[in-house]
């Protein structure tokens, strides 16, 4: 072991020796493999000529091909700003996997990709991803998030609400519910909280009071913080929430949610009609027959800004940062980076009848979503306006499945107040949790939100030296490595080096290893302490590259 | 009124007219007038005399009446086989005959004999004794080395790779160190057994790979990061690179040095004692030397229900050597002026013993009245602080709340009362409670505090 670093290092540096080498195991390779291999050695001797530069570009952007497109790259031209290239392959099959499901592709997924020639690939594939489980799993935690799905301190909606409302939210996504229906659903929920799951929408907040709740309510629907608005325009929408009312019954921990007319808050009906101002300025009249709920819902939803507010939050999911960015702060001092786009993107998902498949749909089809990460000028301005696409940290949840998926591990989670009631299967996955409340150490290492505020900046996925310990060295890591279905079968008898090295690469960074890659991990290999202990050091090496651990 | 009743200097919380009236009445009735006086004392900010803690924590409550308050004159009915307490080099003051190193030591400790709480559960006691508030309220309080890392921590300025509160070697489990801090606040646990050659501290030392594996490792994920060598300088992955060098860091560098105690004299390592706590306690002396605020040593097996003078012969020794090597280094060293050592659990044990099946000598949970030792870092040693009554079961004088002896230990590292803790409901909280909060107090450790 000692003496091969220097060695591998020697072969890396010395264009000679490389070449040399290279003959050599081309030769050998022809006589012990065939079939697909040999196409794909060719394919990666393609790849890694024709785009010298990376295994992660493709060709240049041609002109503009969707709506999104023309005006990304007006704006990027007016500020000659030069997007990417389009990113490989390679990249875009675990690129959409993870920003679609939240799951990494398997080996055989991400090579059957790369393999395939047929020109609608990546739209077949996008088509794919949106109709499987985990799409619903990872936008189900991702509105679990914003909607403060948890059970415990300090939204307290208990263990059975938290599920139930989970399930209900995971299945509308499934089922692609209309987002103006979710939300009039979510607006104008009356009854149990276990029986009417949407009802939650009113328990889970840290202030139940009209005020707290018309907080809630700009945050999630109309994108605003509205601690920072004029005191009076708070209070205005507050009107429309300060009859619902909340009462327990004799079951544990249910709670009815119900409009009542004759509650006495600041602002409530009080069995009187009562004339009440819209956010926009416009006026209504509310009367002790009308949930005022059902009122506010019917404007919302018609209301421009609700449609660009989602369009905003789903570009910022898939692409890393919204066009108006914090992507829940719209104010009048912090504008569209490129209001067109936003404009356009909200008037197509209203258009739609807000179809959330076909937003992301239209976003993942386009050329600015497919760009490469490989960018001369990260300057925050090239990032604000799409140059290329951004490199993230994976979240905490998906960081970890990922590392379950490729080493056959499940997780260990617990809840600060177990209870009974909730059955945890060994083998769920940490993007499918259901309760906030539910959690591993390692998702509290890696930022998990805590789900307190509901607000986006709460996921924290700067890098840490904790975490990197976590990765490089901890007992977890190591023992989940070397327990990994993965080595087992990778170095089973008969498996030859390169395969060996094509079949780790494509189950771990989903693409095969450049001719110098594959080069530089045999090397490694040959001089090291065994087969077993080199395919261990590779699984390792790789799951702790950029590459694994970034969207990229 | 309320302006006079609060001394605080700022960041007094705003009270109604009703609630002052409320809390007139009960300092009338006496209940808060302790408190009333514990909290004066903060007044003003307090002066740091210690810069760290090694908290010494006897999970499973240790038996008082057999270690630090022997009681020979109860007779076998209480105390056993162990009825010939030991003198030590302070005169008066006697501890049990398990401790004769301890013995050697008493004049750099002082011991409280009147601890009391009455809470008989471990996680409730554990919480009791490690954050002074009661359990079973709203909000979860962060314990004292929670309160640290935030105090003395990252926020305060520590730059150490270690981080500010470490724990040898497991956390409690069933207990939140952090409480409503977070998990930022929550101490770094080892792993591992520091008796044990490697001491496996997680993350930072994996046995069965050697430092020329984990660099040979590392050279080759640098050379297989490609996305990284075609993005240099790109911001994320500037990031990802020091994070990645802070951790070799500590994997080949600083971490792995404090951690291996192959540097230290195999003379010194044998007084600390072979056994895990021992070399724990060595390992937390080499934390507190690079300027780790808070180490805590989670030393189990004293919920001795069953068998508790088998387990005494058993562990007693083992404690001794290491707790009273660890005084003696401290000392030597230097080092004990500036760092706390808090010897304690959650309760003491039933002072009458069981004798009956199927205890066969066994003791139970006691919250009434308990012992804890405090040493080093602006207190007094060769002193006996309170008393419990001639069988060890009731207080006899001078109680001492948890709450009194951490808002002692706060105040000898420097840390007001009155600064807020981040409570996640925006309410006003603060590191000692306050007397709106009803917890009973018998004032700060004064008695044990260099002027």
């Amino acid at each position: 072991m000692t003496k091969l670093v220097p060695l591998f290092l020697k072969l890396l540096h010395s264009p000679t020796r490389l070449n040399l080498c290279m003959r050599t195991r081309a030769g050998k390779w022809a006589v012990c493999q065939s079939g697909w291999l040999a196409v794909c050695w060719l394919l990666f001797l393609l790849n890694t000529s024709l785009f010298a530069a990376s295994p992660f570009e493709g060709p240049m952007p041609s002109a503009a091909q969707s709506r999104i497109d023309e005006l990304v790259f007006a704006r990027l031209k007016t500020l000659n700003i030069p997007p990417a290239r389009l990113c490989s392959d390679g990249v875009f099959v675990r690129r959409a996997y993870l920003d679609v499901t939240g799951t990494l592709p398997s080996a055989t997924e991400a090579q059957t990709f790369i393999l395939d020639h047929s020109p609608g690939k990546r739209a077949a594939l996008i088509d794919r991803l949106l109709a499987r489980d985990e799409f619903a799993d990872y936008f189900a935690m991702k509105w679990g998030d914003a909607l403060r799905i948890k059970a415990e301190f300090p939204i307290n909606l208990w263990p059975n609400a938290a599920q139930a409302y989970h399930r209900w939210i995971h299945d509308a996504i499934r089922d692609n519910r209309p987002w103006d229906k979710i939300a009039t659903d979510l607006l104008t929920a009356s009854g149990s909280n276990f029986e009417k799951p949407p009802v939650n929408f009113y328990r889970a907040m840290q202030s139940r009071t009209p005020t707290g709740i018309a907080q809630a309510v700009a945050l999630t629907f109309v994108g605003q913080r509205a601690d920072h608005w004029p005191t009076n325009e708070l209070a205005n929408l507050a009107v429309f929430f300060a009859n619902v009312a909340y009462k327990a019954t004799g079951e544990w921990k249910e709670e009815i949610v119900f409009f009542n007319p004759a509650a006495t808050n600041t602002g409530a009906l009080n069995g009187r009609n009562q004339i009440a101002l819209f956010p926009d300025g416009g006026t209504v009249t509310l009367s002790p027959d009308q949930d005022p709920r059902t009122v506010f819902a019917a404007w919302l939803v018609k209301n421009p800004q609700f449609a660009r507010s989602l369009a905003n939050r789903t570009w910022s999911w898939l692409l890393g940062r919204g066009i108006v960015q914090e992507p829940d702060d719209f104010r009048a001092d912090n504008p569209a980076s490129n209001p067109a786009l936003l404009d356009f993107l909200a008037t197509d998902f209203a258009a739609s009848g807000f179809d959330f498949k076909h937003l992301c749909r239209t976003i993942l089809n386009s050329q600015t979503y497919q760009l490469s990460a490989i960018t001369p000028n990260p300057s925050s301005e090239a990032a604000a306006n799409f140059a290329f696409y951004p490199l993230r940290r994976l979240d905490a949840e998906v960081l970890i499945d990922a590392v379950d998926q490729i080493t056959g591990t499940n997780e260990t989670y617990s809840s600060a107040i177990p209870e009974p009631y909730t059955f945890i299967p060994s083998d769920l996955r940490s993007i499918a949790l259901p309760d906030g409340s539910i959690t591993s150490g390692f998702l509290d290492q890696f930022g998990r939100p805590p789900r307190d505020t509901g607000q986006e900046s709460e996921r924290n996925n700067r890098i840490t030296a904790a975490q990197k310990l976590t990765l490089l060295n901890s007992s977890v890591m190591h023992r989940k490595i070397e327990s990994s279905r993965m080595i087992v079968f990778q170095t089973s008898p008969g498996r030859q080096p390169t395969e060996i090295v094509s079949g780790m690469y494509l189950g771990i960074l989903s693409r095969f290893p450049t001719a110098e890659e594959q080069q530089a991990a045999q090397a490694f290999a040959q001089y090291g302490v065994g087969r077993r202990q080199a395919a261990v050091d590779l699984a390792w090496a790789l799951m702790n590259c950029t590459e694994f651990l970034y969207r990229h | 009124m309320s302006e006079s009743y609060f001394n605080f200097n700022h960041q007094r919380p705003r009270i109604s007219r009703r609630e002052a009236i409320r809390r007139t009445l009960l300092a009338g009735s006496g209940l808060l007038l302790a408190d009333h006086i514990a909290f004066r004392a903060f007044a003003a900010e307090p002066t740091a005399r210690a810069k760290a803690v090694i908290q010494i924590w006897m999970w499973g409550g240790p038996s008082h009446t057999d270690i630090f308050d022997p009681k020979p004159e109860t007779g076998y009915d209480y105390c056993g086989p162990l009825k010939t307490p030991l003198e030590t080099n302070v005169s008066g003051i006697r501890i049990g005959e398990l401790l004769p190193l301890l013995a050697k030591q008493a004049d750099k400790y002082s011991i409280i004999r009147s601890m009391t709480h009455g809470n008989n559960g471990h996680e409730t006691a554990s919480y009791l004794v490690q954050t002074g508030r009661q359990p079973g309220g709203r909000t979860v309080f962060p314990c004292a080395g929670s309160v640290v890392s935030l105090t003395k921590g990252y926020d305060a300025g520590y730059k150490g790779l270690i981080p500010p509160y470490v724990v040898l070697t497991e956390p409690q489990g069933r207990f939140d160190e952090a409480g409503f801090l977070g998990s930022k606040y929550r101490p770094f646990a080892t792993g591992g057994d520091p008796s044990k050659t490697p001491f496996a501290v997680e993350g930072i030392i994996a046995p069965g790979i050697s430092s020329q594996h984990q660099k040979d490792r590392r050279e080759l994920l640098q050379h297989l990061d490609t996305l990284a060598q075609a993005l240099p300088d790109h911001p994320q992955v500037v990031a990802n690179r020091q994070a990645e060098n802070l951790a070799y860091d500590m994997i080949l560098g600083e971490g792995a040095k404090v951690f291996d105690l192959s540097q230290e004299k195999q003379e010194l390592r044998d007084r600390y004692g072979k056994s895990k706590f021992g070399q724990s306690c060595l390992v937390a002396r080499r934390l507190v030397e690079r300027g780790i605020p808070y180490v805590t040593i989670n030393y189990g097996g004293w919920d001795t229900h069953k068998g508790n003078f088998q387990a005494m012969q058993r562990q007693l020794p083992e404690m001794d050597k290491g707790f009273a090597t660890l005084l003696q280094d401290l000392g030597e060293r230097g080092l004990l002026d500036s760092t706390i050592v808090w010897w304690g659990g959650e309760f003491g044990r039933t002072p009458k013993v069981m004798w009956e099946e199927p205890w066969n000598g066994g003791r139970n949970h006691w919250g009434k009245v308990f012992s804890a030792v405090l040493a080093g870092g602006g207190f007094k040693g060769g002193q006996i602080v309170g008393s419990s009554d001639a069988k060890g079961e009731e207080v006899k004088d001078r109680p001492v709340y948890p709450v009194d002896l951490l808002g002692s230990i706060y105040a000898q590292l420097g840390i007001s009362a009155t600064t807020q803790l981040p409570n996640p409901e925006g309410l006003p909280t603060f590191v000692m409670p306050q007397p709106a909060d009803n917890i009973k107090s018998a004032g700060l450790l004064h008695e044990i505090m260099s002027a």
